[in-house]
Parts: C-alpha cells; sequence; structure tokens
C-alpha cells in the first residue's frame, strides 16, 4: 500500500484540510504532517498544492486566518475554521460517507441484480 | 499559537503586503521540512534539495498565492470602505438630528430646487429629446410649403397632387395624410338620446399604418378606403373610454354620424394621441377615411405625413422632392396647373415639426432651472459653511484623534448627500404632482404634454442632479475646513478668530454670486412678463371680452345651389333672430371659421380695370359670415354691414380688410369698388380692420368676408356679444338653437377669450414658469443674505455690544447693518446686471416688441432685489440694535 500513490479527487483535499484543522489552528506545515499521519502515509500529496487548497478556503471564508509563532518560535501563518467552514465540513463527510457506500455496496456485489430489477 | 504576537504589529506598518505574506508562509513551511529531515540524519545540503522535491512546483504556488491574496485584499479594502460610509451615514444622520431646524431649512430649499429640475427635465425630455411616439420615428417627415401669409390652404395639397406625389417619389416607404381643415366638434352623433359633439378627423387610409399605429381593437382603414364613400370609423382611445365605456365589443357597431350610420371598425391604443402631435390641445374623437375622389376638385385640402426609407436622409428627400414637383398638377384636368407646386414641397422631420419652435424655450427653461439649482447649491454651501465654523473644534477633535482629512471631507460631504438625497427624494414627489398636474392642462397648447411621466431617464436625471448639488455644496465647505490648521482651531474656534473671518469672506462671495444668480432670472422673467403683457396688449383686431361662440348644426339641403342657399338664409336669420332676442344678448351672428383657428382661402379675386404682375396678388383668407357677426365679434369697419337683403338673387356683395384694400386700391377707399372673380362681380361694401387671423404674435394678411346667403359656408360658429358673462348665457343658447332644431348636439359654449387664450397659453406656460424660478431665486438669494448678515451679528455681538456701551446709537449700529447687507447686495446686482445684459441678448428671439435693454425691467429688478436684501438685512439688523452690552460684555 505505501508504494501506490492515491491520486485525490477533485475536492478531497479541501474536505481534509477542513477536517485536519477541526481540533484546532494549525500552520501549513502542520496540516502537512497531520494528513499523513493520520492515514498512515498512505495519502501521499505534493506539498504544495496544499497551499492553493487552503488560501481558497480563506478566500471562501470557511477558513480563517492571522500570523503567529510556531513551536519553535518561527513567524507562521495559523488557520482555523469558521462557523461556515464547520458547517461545510459537517456537510462534506456525510456527502462523503454515503458516496463511500454506494460505491463500496457496488464493488462489494456478489453476484449480479436480479433481471426485473433492472430499470 | 499566540494570538498577535508585539512583531506583528508593526510588521506591516507601511501597509499590507501580499507578496510578502506569500513568501514567509512558503519559506516556513521549507525551513520546517528541512530542519526535520536534518533531525533524521539528513545532510543540510541534501535536505534542502528533498524538502523542494516534496514540495513540488515552489514558483507556481507563489504566483497563485499572490494572485489570490490580492484579490482578498481588495475586497476587504472594499468592506473597510463601506463600514466606514455606513459610520459616516449613521453619524450623520445623529449629527443632523441634533439640529433639525437646519436639516428641514435644506431638505425644503433642495426639494424646490431638486423638484423643479425634475420637472423641467421631464417636459425637455419629452418634447425635445425623446423621439416622438411611434416605431422609428425618425423616419418620419412632415412635408409642407416655406411659410406664407394665406394660412392653411397654402401649406396643403391637392388630392391629385397628393397621388401624383406618392407614386412619382422614390425615398418613401409611405406617403400619407389628413384633411388639415377639420374645426372642433364638426361632427353630431346621433341615435344615442340627446345629440352629442364630436370632433372627427379624416385620414387618408394608410394614414395610421404609415405613422406605425396598430389598432388595439378591430382594423384600421385601407388604402382603396380612401377612394370612394365609406361610412367606416376608428375610435380615438379615449372616446372609446369615455362614450361607449370600454365597450369590448365595439368593433362592428354602428353609430349615428350627422344623421348617417357609420359602422366602427376599430379602436386606437391609448399611446396614440393625435391632438398631442398634430394639433396641440386638440380633442379628437374619431377618425374616417378621407375620400379622395370626392375631395379632387376641393383644391388644397390635405396635410402630408412620409415615412422615409431605412438610410435616407432628409436632404436626400428634398433631392428627390426637386425631381417629382414639376411633374405634379394641381388637378390633373387642367394641364395648366402642371408643376404649380415646385419649391412648395419641403420635408422636414416630424418631431423638428411638432416642437422645432418650443426648442428655444425649452433651453431657456432648462437654464432657468439650472440656475435655481446653483442658487440652491450656493445657498446650502453657505449654511453648512457656517455650521463648519460652529463645528470647527468638533472636527479638530476627531482630526486630533486621527481622523484624516481626507476623512473629514467625506464625512461633509457624505452630510450633504444624505441631505440631496432628502430633498430629491421628496423632490420627485413635487415634480410627480408637477408633472400629474401638466399632463392635464389640456388648455395648454403644446404638443406632447399628454405624454408627459416621469421615466427611467428622469430617475437618472434625478440621481446626477442630486449628486452634483451634493458635490458642489459641499465640497466647499470640506476643503474649507480640511484646508485649516486644525491645532489652531482647536485652540481657538470663537468669534473673532481667523479662521471665521476668512469664512465670512468666502460666505461673503458666495451670496454676491447667488444675488447676481438670482439678478439674473429677475431680469429674463421680467422681460417675458413684459413680453407677455405686449401680446395681450395687442390689436387683435376683435373683441374677445364678453363674447362666445357656439358650433351650431344645419340642415341647407335643397335640390339645387340656388334653393340651398336662400334656405340657408333663413335658417340663419331664424337663428340669429331667436338668439338676439334672449336677455343679455347685445349682438349675434355667424361665420364658418373664426380668428386664430383653422381657415382656408379660395382663389384670387383681382380688382376690377386694374393691372397686376403675376404673384403680386394676394390669396386672401375667406370667411363666409352673417349680417351681425361684425358687430358680435366686436370688428372695426367702415361702409355698410351685409343685410338680410344680400340674398342669392341680389347684387353679389363683399366685406374686405384693410390689409387688402391697400393691395387692391392703394391710396383710395375701396368702399364703392369691385373685385372680379372670374366673370363674377362682387361689390365692395364695407372695409374691416385687419384681424389677427392665424397667430396673436404675428402679422395680418388678407381677409375677405362673403355673405352666407350668397356662398356656401363649411359650418357655422354662432357668435354672441352679451353683457353678462358669456357663461351664464351656455345653456339659454342651446336650448334656443334646440328649440328651432331638434338635432343641434350639446355642443361646446365657448368664450372667445379662451380661443386667445389658448393661442397666447404657450407663452403664458413659459413665462409663468420662468417667473415662478425668479421668485424662488428672489426667495433663496434672500435666504443667503439673511443667512450672513445675521451670522455676522452674531460673531459680531460683543462688538456690537462695546460700541454701543461707550455710546453707539440704536440707529447707528442698525444702519451699519443695513449698509453691509446692501453693499452684499449691490456688488451682486452689479455682477447680476452684466451677465443679465448677455442673457438677454441669448433670449432675445423669445422676446415680444421688448427690447433686451428694456430699462423698466432693469429698474424693476434692482427694485425687487434692493427691497428684499433690505428686508432680510433689516432683521438681524434689528437684533443687533437689540443687544444689551452689559450682558454680552459679561458672558465672555
Amino acid at each position: 500500500m505505501d508504494t501506490a500513490r492515491l491520486e485525490f479527487f477533485r475536492g478531497t483535499l479541501d474536505v481534509l484540510i477542513l477536517k485536519a484543522v477541526v481540533w484546532g489552528p494549525l500552520h501549513g506545515y502542520a496540516i502537512t504532517n497531520l494528513l499523513r499521519r493520520q492515514s498512515d502515509d498512505a495519502l501521499l500529496l505534493e506539498e504544495g498544492t496544499l497551499y492553493p487548497a487552503l488560501w481558497r478556503l480563506e478566500n471562501k471564508g470557511l477558513l480563517d486566518a492571522e500570523w503567529g509563532l510556531s513551536e519553535n518560535n518561527r513567524k507562521a501563518k495559523f488557520y482555523w475554521l469558521t462557523p461556515e467552514g464547520r458547517r461545510q465540513l459537517r456537510q462534506e463527510v456525510k456527502t462523503w460517507e454515503a458516496y463511500a457506500t454506494a460505491v463500496a455496496k457496488v464493488l462489494g456485489a456478489t453476484q449480479p441484480p436480479l433481471p426485473e430489477e433492472i430499470g | 499559537m499566540t494570538p498577535n504576537p508585539l512583531w506583528r504589529r508593526y510588521s506591516r506598518m507601511l501597509g499590507p503586503d501580499p507578496a510578502a505574506d506569500v513568501r514567509d508562509e512558503l519559506s516556513f513551511h521549507l525551513q520546517a521540512r528541512i530542519d526535520d529531515l536534518v533531525a533524521q540524519g539528513w545532510s543540510p545540503e541534501s535536505a534542502r534539495h528533498e524538502a523542494e522535491r516534496q514540495f513540488g512546483d515552489l514558483r507556481a504556488v507563489q504566483q497563485f498565492g499572490v494572485r489570490i491574496a490580492e484579490k482578498m485584499e481588495r475586497r476587504k479594502r472594499l468592506h473597510d470602505y463601506w463600514t466606514d460610509c455606513f459610520q459616516d451615514v449613521r453619524y450623520t444622520f445623529r449629527t443632523l438630528r441634533r439640529d433639525p431646524g437646519f436639516a428641514a431649512i435644506s431638505i425644503l430649499i433642495l426639494t424646490l430646487a431638486i423638484g423643479a429640475n425634475i420637472a423641467v427635465f421631464s417636459v425637455v425630455n419629452t418634447l425635445l429629446l425623446r423621439p416622438l411616439p411611434f416605431p422609428d420615428s425618425r423616419q418620419l417627415v412632415w412635408i409642407a410649403p416655406p411659410p406664407t401669409g394665406c394660412g392653411l390652404s397654402c401649406a396643403t395639397y391637392s388630392a391629385d397632387a397628393y397621388e401624383e406625389f406618392r407614386e412619382q417619389s422614390r425615398v418613401y416607404q409611405g406617403v400619407t395624410g389628413y384633411m388639415a381643415f377639420t374645426t372642433p366638434d364638426n361632427m353630431r352623433l346621433t341615435g344615442r338620446g340627446e345629440p352629442e359633439p364630436a370632433t372627427s378627423f379624416e385620414v387618408i387610409g394608410d394614414f395610421f399604418q404609415v405613422l406605425g399605429v396598430q389598432p388595439l381593437m378591430g382594423r384600421l382603414f385601407t388604402q382603396d378606403e380612401s377612394r370612394g364613400p365609406h361610412p367606416i370609423a376608428v375610435l380615438s382611445n379615449a372616446y372609446w373610454r369615455r362614450q361607449f365605456a370600454s365597450d369590448p365589443a365595439i368593433v362592428g357597431k354602428a353609430v349615428e354620424l350627422n344623421g348617417t350610420p357609420v359602422s366602427i371598425v376599430g379602436v386606437l391604443p391609448d399611446s396614440f394621441d393625435f391632438g398631442a402631435v398634430f394639433s396641440p390641445g386638440a380633442r379628437v374623437d374619431l377618425f374616417t377615411p378621407l375620400d379622395l375622389n370626392l375631395e379632387r376638385d376641393w383644391g388644397n385640402i390635405v396635410t402630408l405625413v412620409g415615412r422615409l426609407k431605412p438610410g435616407v436622409s432628409v436632404a436626400q428627400a428634398l433631392d428627390d422632392v426637386n425631381r417629382v414637383a414639376p411633374n405634379m398638377y394641381f388637378n390633373t384636368k387642367y394641364p395648366q396647373t402642371l408643376g404649380r407646386y415646385k419649391g412648395d414641397l419641403i420635408p422636414r422631420p416630424l418631431k423638428d415639426y411638432v416642437t422645432g419652435k418650443l426648442r428655444r424655450s425649452l433651453i431657456a427653461l432648462w437654464c432657468a432651472v439650472g440656475a435655481i439649482l446653483l442658487i440652491a447649491g450656493v445657498n446650502l454651501s453657505n449654511l453648512l459653511l457656517a455650521r463648519a465654523v460652529a463645528r470647527a473644534k468638533e472636527f479638530a477633535v476627531r482630526g486630533a484623534l486621527g481622523a484624516s482629512r481626507g476623512r473629514i471631507v467625506r464625512q461633509l460631504l457624505m452630510e450633504s448627500l444624505v441631505l440631496s438625497s432628502g430633498g430629491a427624494a421628496l423632490g420627485l414627489g413635487l415634480a410627480l404632482m408637477l408633472i400629474a398636474w401638466l399632463a392635464h392642462q389640456g388648455s395648454v397648447a403644446l404638443p406632447l404634454l399628454s405624454s408627459l411621466r416621469i421615466d427611467g431617464q428622469a430617475l437618472g436625471w434625478t440621481v446626477l442632479v442630486a449628486v452634483f448639488t451634493a458635490t458642489i455644496f459641499g465640497l466647499l465647505p470640506g476643503l474649507r475646513i480640511a484646508s485649516g490648521n486644525l491645532q489652531e482651531m482647536l485652540k481657538d474656534s470663537g468669534p473673532g478668530a481667523g479662521l471665521g473671518r476668512k469664512h465670512e469672506r468666502v460666505r461673503a462671495v458666495l451670496v454676491i454670486f447667488e444675488v447676481a444668480l438670482a439678478c439674473v432670472l429677475l431680469v429674463s422673467a421680467g422681460l417675458l412678463l413684459r413680453s407677455f403683457v405686449k401680446v395681450l396688449e395687442v390689436d387683435l383686431g376683435f373683441q374677445p371680452e364678453r363674447a362666445a361662440s357656439i358650433k351650431v348644426d344645419y340642415d341647407d339641403s335643397a335640390p339645387s345651389q340656388e334653393a340651398s342657399q336662400a334656405k340657408r338664409g333663413e335658417i340663419f336669420q331664424q337663428i340669429i333672430a331667436r338668439v338676439s332676442a334672449l336677455p343679455g344678448v347685445e349682438a349675434a351672428g355667424m361665420s364658418d371659421y373664426l380668428p386664430l383657428g383653422a381657415n382656408r382661402e379660395w382663389d384670387t379675386p383681382v380688382p376690377q380695370g386694374r393691372i397686376f404682375a403675376p404673384g403680386e396678388l394676394p390669396d386672401p383668407l375667406v370667411y363666409v359670415i352673417t349680417p351681425g357677426f361684425i358687430r358680435a365679434l366686436g370688428l372695426r369697419m367702415h361702409g355698410r354691414d351685409f343685410t338680410w337683403a344680400d340674398g342669392p338673387h341680389s347684387e353679389r356683395v363683399v366685406l374686405i380688410n384693410a390689409s387688402a384694400a391697400r393691395v387692391y386700391w392703394p391710396g383710395e377707399d375701396a368702399v364703392g369698388k369691385i373685385l372680379m372673380r372670374d366673370k363674377e362681380e362682387d361689390h365692395v361694401v364695407g372695409v374691416v380692420d385687419d384681424v389677427h387671423e392665424e397667430t396673436v404674435e404675428g402679422g395680418t394678411g388678407s381677409q375677405i368676408y362673403y355673405p352666407a346667403m350668397q356662398q356656401g359656408p363649411s359650418g357655422a360658429q354662432l357668435v354672441i356679444r352679451t353683457s353678462l358673462p358669456p357663461a351664464t348665457l351656455a345653456e339659454s343658447v342651446l336650448r334656443a338653437l334646440r328649440e328651432l332644431n331638434p338635432a343641434q348636439p350639446a355642443a361646446e359654449f365657448r368664450p372667445i377669450q379662451t380661443i386667445v387664450d389658448r393661442a397666447v397659453s404657450p407663452r403664458r406656460f413659459f413665462m409663468l414658469l420662468v417667473a415662478a424660478f425668479a421668485g424662488l431665486g428672489l426667495l433663496l438669494a434672500a435666504l443667503g443674505i439673511y443667512g450672513v448678515i445675521s451670522y455676522s451679528v452674531t460673531q459680531q455681538a460683543q462688538a456690537i455690544g462695546i460700541r454701543m456701551a461707550l455710546g453707539a446709537s440704536v440707529g447707528h449700529v442698525q444702519r451699519q447693518v443695513l449698509a453691509g447687507t446692501l453693499r452684499l447686495a449691490f456688488a451682486g446686482m452689479v455682477l447680476g446686471t452684466l451677465v443679465a445684459l448677455a442673457v438677454a441678448r441669448l433670449i432675445s428671439s423669445l422676446l415680444f416688441a421688448t427690447s433686451s435693454w428694456d430699462l423698466p425691467t432693469y429698474l424693476g429688478m434692482a427694485l425687487a432685489l434692493l427691497l428684499v436684501a433690505a428686508i432680510s438685512g433689516y432683521i438681524p439688523a434689528r437684533r443687533a440694535s437689540g443687544v444689551n452690552p452689559m450682558e454680552v460684555l459679561r458672558s465672555n
């Protein structure tokens, strides 16, 4: 699994970022690390693609950002969820789960559907 | 995260820098990654390479970041701007609430000025700027000869000429026209209770099609229907609603017009108002097809309207006319009439014909109302300036607390914008009322008035005017305040401070400017008023007071022309005898046409035994009258009036006017002479003084009067002269007419004065408007003077108090204040008079018998201004002299 590189579906990165900051403000580097660790290194993303997504979310008002000091006292830009972002995350998670269930059902099928069930 | 670290407060002291932010953020990421890699044992050099590899395309990300950050920055700035504005508005409302008197006065001034501006703009827009209410109306042209002295007959064309022109012209999509010789109430609607008068216009079959008018219901006429008799009619929308209660099933029904059944084939839309375009102030009820075959031998009868093909210019149309005109007959039966219309067909844009002559008046009106706006703006500027001085401390404090000058100017502009918006909103209401009132002034003979309305353009104009006003009156005080030294203001904004005095000079200049503008308005209004009075003083040749007219219906049908003449003579004699016997009637008589209305000419009479060069003899306007008419209308004459003895079998008699007599027999008395019309000898029995037949302001031409017993009149207008107010006779006259002829419709009983009033109504309309604006300007100027003087008295209360304590008398103080006032007024007047002299020359074409140097007007203006200035200075002067020295001295 660690050699397979999972491509991100469009929009998936956004929801992952929203999820990453659900526990509190994080800077971009921390978000990269968090995503990597929580997926057991399965989700490999080119780190550069994270920032455009972050800024887009900030621009959309889903994230708020402010400069602060990192753990080792460097100035870093921290992001956290706005109420609007929190709502969006809840919505996205729901959609994602429904989607995943549907896909799983089809892929996990053991026999073809009965003829009369075909539209 | 540590919120708001100390360095952050200063890191962007010179404003936001999105590019630097993005750079910082990304380099932090790379540095963190390198640190982690080094901690894992990488060498610093390879750690850097690895970090950059993992990051990907650094430059692309950076570019994207800068773009998006700039976008966010712009949005934030906009957001801040609106927040500030909102704050300003809230603050403005709070300030204005604290000073409701000031707010009310300013909004009132603005309401009047802006309201007048919107109303006048709507009038100008409707009459001048907007195209006529027809599709592609720029293609429409009015085709008429150059102006002549022989009235409508020389401004129209014969049926044959129309057809020749239509067939031979190549530049028109369609040429059409209507019967020009239509008088009000020319029809009688019967068969539905009492006979009712109606006004019907005969139009050529494709008239509505050429104009582009679609029927609301039913159909229009066809071109074939103007050849041969067709008893059909189309109703105007207003008539359909009024007379037929908007009957949805009216099409196909028959009505009786003059006793003949006519079937209604269509109803016109509300948007088409024939009168508004072609015959201002006239009411038109229905339309019937003009029978060209019937009219072929009646000479010039139709006016022409054409629709040019797309892309054809008026100049090209003129070229085409010059090609066609020589091939046109007056009457195809007479070959010698070929080419008679050479040079007599001049196409010009229909719009130009309808409103062209009002152009100058409208522009003058627009300027007048613009001057009002300026005066109002200057006035408010003055008020705001006075307030600004009083509020100097407030601004100084705000400045000290960090408000930039721009912000303070913006605050002042916001205040003026709020005031002018209030004024604009109320002004719009005022304009709506004015417009509604104007649109229903049927008695004002101005075209298109009924289509007046406040439209999107007028709303746009309102916004423009409001913003413009706010800028002119808000910017000056704002800049004055902002340019002042805030610390100085903070130290001392009390009376006598340098700033206050400087402001006073600015305010004095503003007042002088205001007075000068008012002066120009007053002179213009004065000149127009003098012209109007001169117009009213014109000797019309008849006496409109205490005379009235009513259209009489009669039936003179008889087998032969002579029998018809005899029958008509009897009917007319009977009517006049009956009406003359009514109490209060001093004289009565009939004529087929009245002055200042429609008219016609017939032919060219030649004085017997004299030889004239071709074209030297006039085509006199013809009036067919009964005995008594001359006295009833109050014409002056010498010789004798017609008598009932001048019948079909007696000697042919005729009356001519003084102008005609001068042409026919210069230096001799025309009475007793003979005029020849072909073989017919007409004996001139009297000479009548000239009557203004077409306009009050224009000159007069030749006129000729025939007795109704010897010639065929086209209709009959009964004129009575009475010792009572004319309106009181309306009922008894109608009753008398009904007794003789039950078919007599309830035609309008019109005092002759209303005919004259209508003729001068456009001039009266413009004069009244300009006078109203001048009055408003004077009032505003007075307010301005009062404001400045009153303010300076308040400022100088202490000085006045000291002077009085040192022995200055009450009279002395009063005189001094008044002198200050009159100095301002005088300076304004001198400036204003100079400008007025130039303006008066510009409007000289609008004046009638009044020089643009008219001394009484200028003197009157000066007197009015000085009087108003004296009054507005006297009130503060009284207050100044009422100052109690002890109190003033103690208070400071």
